[in-house]
């Protein structure tokens, strides 16, 4: 029982592997069709992995071991980011090992070193792209906080899988704080992910970007790394979303056929919400920079607010 | 009589001894080469008994109580080793430890007038014999002369390098701040001795006061311990005393002595006024919030790195105090298992900075040492050539900025816990002020993780940016041992976050009769505070699978096509000479920009272009509103004070005979 929860987990992190990549291309090719192209194979980004894996590594001359040691880093911790997150089933071990606090402490984790790479090289881009990163996440974090505090004050849990368990049992009751929670969660996602209108992935002026900015030195396998790390969060915010605000049809036990429900509702949730995430991509154009901080405080009021109406007027029990 | 003492008070007294042994050393290490290395050995070995002292109480069942015959005649020197002493004795003890070894290496550079090594290692003796004299204190005169010790040899300290003007304006402002507070303290311990019949501690924990005296007291005690602790708005001592000091020593200030006013804090409110209002806790919630948030802002914007690591001491203290209102709040409204949590969560707290604050001074001080450079906008690719301290420094930044599996994030970790224990109050106010305390508690954290990736992405990272960096050598094997020391323990106590709460419960039950038992009760792997299903978190898995996760992925890419990576030049952003210079990179200024402009409202930030031949001149100031806000207008309240009584000074002879007798009467009529 427990060693296959254990398989679980790992079955899971493998499905946060293979799924990301899908999601990222199934967003871009929601986009081209909006914009009336045919848009790339939605295999596009194996081929971009396998591409990158085989080539050669290029690191700068004025590169330490900061910039080598981080596209692991990140990638890893990203990984375990994701393995918290309960994708197919609830009651999973390694949602015990780290609770959602942990889980923004594991992308924090990632970030860190990400930024730290942006600045190893000492050319200017890499120092920008990461000033301008840590800006919107010190931002953002506290509004993601908020959002999952509003979820975990409800449940008296910050356990991600007892959070999701709470809103099964209690059935869909629309609560202000949960809306409020809900918004500001997906105004962060979008940030925190690089999406437009905060950054743009496809972007290829320098002096408006901010992800990638800090990986314009990054080539061959560490590129691979780093950009599937970046794919793995967009699927890990999607995840968290649909999965914890909105978890019906998630397995509560480990059967296989339960397990398959749980597959196929969280796979069509996500190819709902990338259908979403496209067409709100398709109509809004990038802000300026320092506009992303008004849009960011807007998240943190919502998150915020979220928690005071939970604590204020549902009674906090 | 020696005997029959307990083990953990031998060891303390061992502790202080030995640190005033060092001071009395240091009177000869002008004319006995070999008294330098004795001294700093003493402290060392004064650290090392303070930790054995503070295991020790840590573990006895009850505390160690003695009398000493020195002091008044009629009030003999009180002491007494409870697990809270003896848990503020261990980390005091700890940070000695390595600031012993790390010392004999630094203070090489202060050779050359020998005199100035005495002063230096006098102080420093006394320096630490005090601290652990305060937290042995059982009575309210043996504390308040081992607290004025305590204040007075460290501005020595401070006026070390007096020289410069900028130092000795930083040592006047700490020494009359440290005198207000003091005076503060000492009035708080007034009420309570007055109301409680007497200067010992066991007499003041016997009285019970009116409420409106205990707030009285306990407003005092805040402001006193809360200008020690360097609290928003009464810091502006801190960040100016704490970089003007020798780094080892500034390691001892910002990592044990505000600890030791944390100390203060605790035992004055937790211990001797007894019965808690919830309104204290609010208003030290909102008063720790405040600091948190300004303090790390604050050293955002900083270029000097020993002030930035001051600045983000106010946060860190900031941090500890928001933790201690909550525990006030529940502990106030009944709720002793969640105001449990908060008081442990700033006991590990207080423990985690003050390992990750002395390790980054010492880091800052081997940077100072091998470039006597403290401006970051003049460092720059430091790791490449002093790699040990880079990694130090490197596992410090992580520690303090709260990331797993370091040690930061454990307590904080537990402050977030409690406060998600909100739901059990009943008051509306408590209820919506903790949430915003919480966001508030996580800006902080986000901003200081943005704070310690410029500091060290422009010390440590790109190129150097000074001539005087590029000739950086790694510092003696002394300093970095003891860096490394501190960075195994921020590790150790990151990974092993349920044996360091077995140890720390001591605190709580014995202080408050109600431990924290459940957080440990599923064995050492996991970390449930309030309950398994409410929180968990295991840190040695965590670190396991970060560790399993990176070297499956790394092993499993050497084996692909291509395995060697190629050096090649960075990007040349389109210049036809190639290699971009190191002035191109982004400065430490350029770094805090945005953040200046999305905070700038909450300083006073004077950002100008003048247009000079040749070129434009940029001018950036950055000042503190606290300034203006708090200190000038209690200046100028104090010079009209004044202005109002310098009207008794006539100089003439009579006048002032008149007054003494006026006086005099008014006092026998007082008493009579």
């Amino acid at each position: 029982m427990n060693t296959a929860a254990w398989w679980l987990v790992l079955l899971q992190a493998l499905l946060f592997l293979l799924g990301a990549p899908l999601l990222v291309a199934w967003v871009r090719r929601v986009k081209a069709r909006l914009q009336n192209r045919r848009g790339a194979s939605l295999w596009q980004p194996y081929r971009d992995f396998y591409k990158l894996f085989a080539k050669e590594t290029l690191v700068a001359h004025t590169a330490s071991s900061v910039f080598r040691a981080a596209p692991y880093i990140v990638f890893g911790s990203t990984l375990l980011a994701c393995m918290v997150v309960p994708l197919l089933a609830l009651g999973l071990p390694s949602a015990a090992v780290a609770d959602v606090i942990v889980l923004v402490g594991f992308l924090a984790l990632g970030r860190f070193f990400l930024t730290l790479a942006g600045m190893d090289i000492g050319t200017a881009f890499g120092g920008m792209g990461a000033s301008r990163e840590m800006l919107v996440s010190a931002l953002a974090e506290p509004a993601m906080l908020m959002a999952v505090f509003t979820l975990a004050m409800t449940a008296h849990s910050t356990n991600l899988a007892s959070i999701a368990e709470h809103q099964l049992s209690t059935g869909l009751i629309l609560r202000p704080s949960y809306l409020f929670a809900l918004m500001g969660l997906v105004l962060v996602a979008i940030a925190e992910t690089g999406r437009i209108p905060v950054d743009n992935p496809t972007t290829h002026l320098e002096l408006t970007m901010i992800h990638e900015a800090m990986l314009l030195e990054y080539s061959g396998r560490h590129l691979a790394l780093m950009e599937w790390a970046a794919q793995l969060k967009l699927m890990l915010y999607g995840v968290l979303i649909v999965n914890v605000f909105l978890p019906w049809g998630i397995a509560t036990e480990f059967t296989p056929l339960a397990l398959a429900v749980g597959l196929l509702a969280v796979v069509g949730k996500l190819i709902f919400l990338g259908l979403l995430l496209g067409v709100a991509e398709t109509g809004l154009a990038k802000m300026r920079l320092f506009r992303a901080p008004q849009f960011l405080n807007l998240a943190l009021l919502l998150a915020l607010l979220g928690l005071l109406s939970h604590v204020i007027l549902e009674g906090g029990a | 009589m020696i005997y029959n003492l307990p083990p953990a008070l031998l060891f303390a007294y061992a502790a202080v001894l030995a640190a005033l042994g060092s001071a009395l050393i240091a009177l000869g290490t002008a004319r006995v080469p070999g008294f330098k290395t004795l001294m700093f050995i003493l402290l060392g070995l004064s650290g090392a008994a303070a930790v054995v002292a503070g295991l020790a109480a840590l573990s006895a069942p009850a505390a160690a109580v003695a009398e000493l015959p020195l002091g008044l005649p009629w009030l003999p020197w009180h002491l007494r080793l409870d697990a809270l002493a003896g848990f503020f004795m261990l980390i005091i003890g700890l940070v000695v430890m390595a600031v012993s070894v790390y010392g004999p290496g630094y203070v090489r550079d202060f050779e050359h007038g020998q005199d100035s090594l005495l002063v230096l290692g006098v102080f420093t003796g006394l320096f630490v014999a005090a601290m652990l004299l305060v937290v042995l204190a059982d009575d309210a005169f043996l504390f308040m002369i081992s607290w004025e010790l305590m204040s007075l040899s460290s501005y020595f300290l401070v006026a070390f390098q007096h020289e410069q003007a900028a130092n000795r304006r930083a040592a006047f402002i700490y020494l009359l701040m440290a005198q207000i507070g003091a005076l503060s303290i000492l009035l708080g311990y007034a009420v309570l001795a007055g109301f409680g019949g007497g200067f010992a501690f066991d007499a003041m924990r016997a009285t019970h006061l009116s409420p409106l005296w205990a707030s009285i007291a306990f407003g005092l005690g805040f402001v006193g311990f809360g200008m020690k602790a360097g609290l928003v708005p009464m810091h502006a001592w801190l960040p100016e005393a704490h970089p003007a000091a020798p780094s080892h020593v500034s390691a001892l200030m910002s990592g044990i002595m505000l600890k030791v006013a944390v100390y203060g804090f605790i035992r004055f409110t937790f211990d001797l006024l007894g019965s808690l209002q919830w309104q204290w806790g609010v208003a030290v919630l909102v008063v720790g919030s405040i600091s948190a948030l300004m303090g790390v802002l604050a050293a955002l914007m900083q270029r000097d790195l020993k002030r930035l690591l001051a600045y983000s001491s106010v946060e860190n203290i900031g941090i500890i105090f928001i933790s201690l209102g909550l525990g006030l709040i529940f502990f106030a409204t009944g709720h002793p298992l969640a105001g449990v949590l908060g008081l442990v969560a700033a006991l590990y707290h207080s423990l985690n900075h003050a390992l990750f604050k002395s390790l980054l001074f010492l880091g800052a001080g081997s940077i100072l040492h091998a470039t006597h450079e403290r401006d970051l906008e003049r460092m720059g690719g430091l790791l490449r050539r002093m790699p040990w301290t880079g990694l130090f420094f490197l596992s410090g930044c992580i520690s303090i900025s709260a990331l797993p599996p370091f040690n930061g994030f454990v307590s904080e970790w537990l402050t977030f816990q409690t406060a998600l224990q909100a739901w059990l109050l009943k008051g509306g106010v408590m209820r919506s002020l903790i949430p915003i305390a919480a966001a508030v508690l996580a800006l902080t954290g986000a901003l200081s993780a943005a704070c310690f990736v410029r500091a060290y992405g422009i010390a440590f990272l790109g190129q150097a940016r000074s001539r005087r960096v590029r000739r950086a050598r790694p510092v003696s094997r002394g300093m970095r041992s003891a860096q490394g020391f501190l960075a195994l323990l921020c590790l150790l106590c990151g990974i092993f976050p349920t044996t360091v709460l077995q140890w720390l419960n001591a605190v709580p039950q014995q202080l408050l009769g109600r431990g924290l038992n459940e957080a440990t009760a599923h064995g050492w792997l996991w970390l449930t505070p309030i309950a398994p299903q409410t929180a968990s978190y295991s840190a040695p898995i965590v670190l396991l699978a970060l560790l399993l996760v990176w070297w499956f992925s790394a092993s499993l890419l050497r084996r692909g096509k291509v395995r060697e990576v190629r050096r090649c030049d960075p990007w040349g952003c389109g210049f036809s000479d190639g290699l971009p210079s190191p002035r191109m990179q982004y400065t430490a200024t350029a770094f805090a920009q945005p953040f200046r402009r999305v905070f700038g409202l909450l300083f006073h930030v004077d950002e100008r272009v003048e247009r000079e031949e040749p070129g434009l001149r940029h001018q950036l100031q950055i000042t503190d509103r606290a300034w203006g806000l708090f200190y000038e207008p209690v200046g100028r309240w104090v010079q009209a004070a004044s202005r109002r009584v310098i009207r008794l000074q006539s100089g003439n002879i009579r006048v002032y005979l008149g007054w003494s007798l006026g006086t005099l009467l008014v006092l026998l009529w007082l008493i009579s």
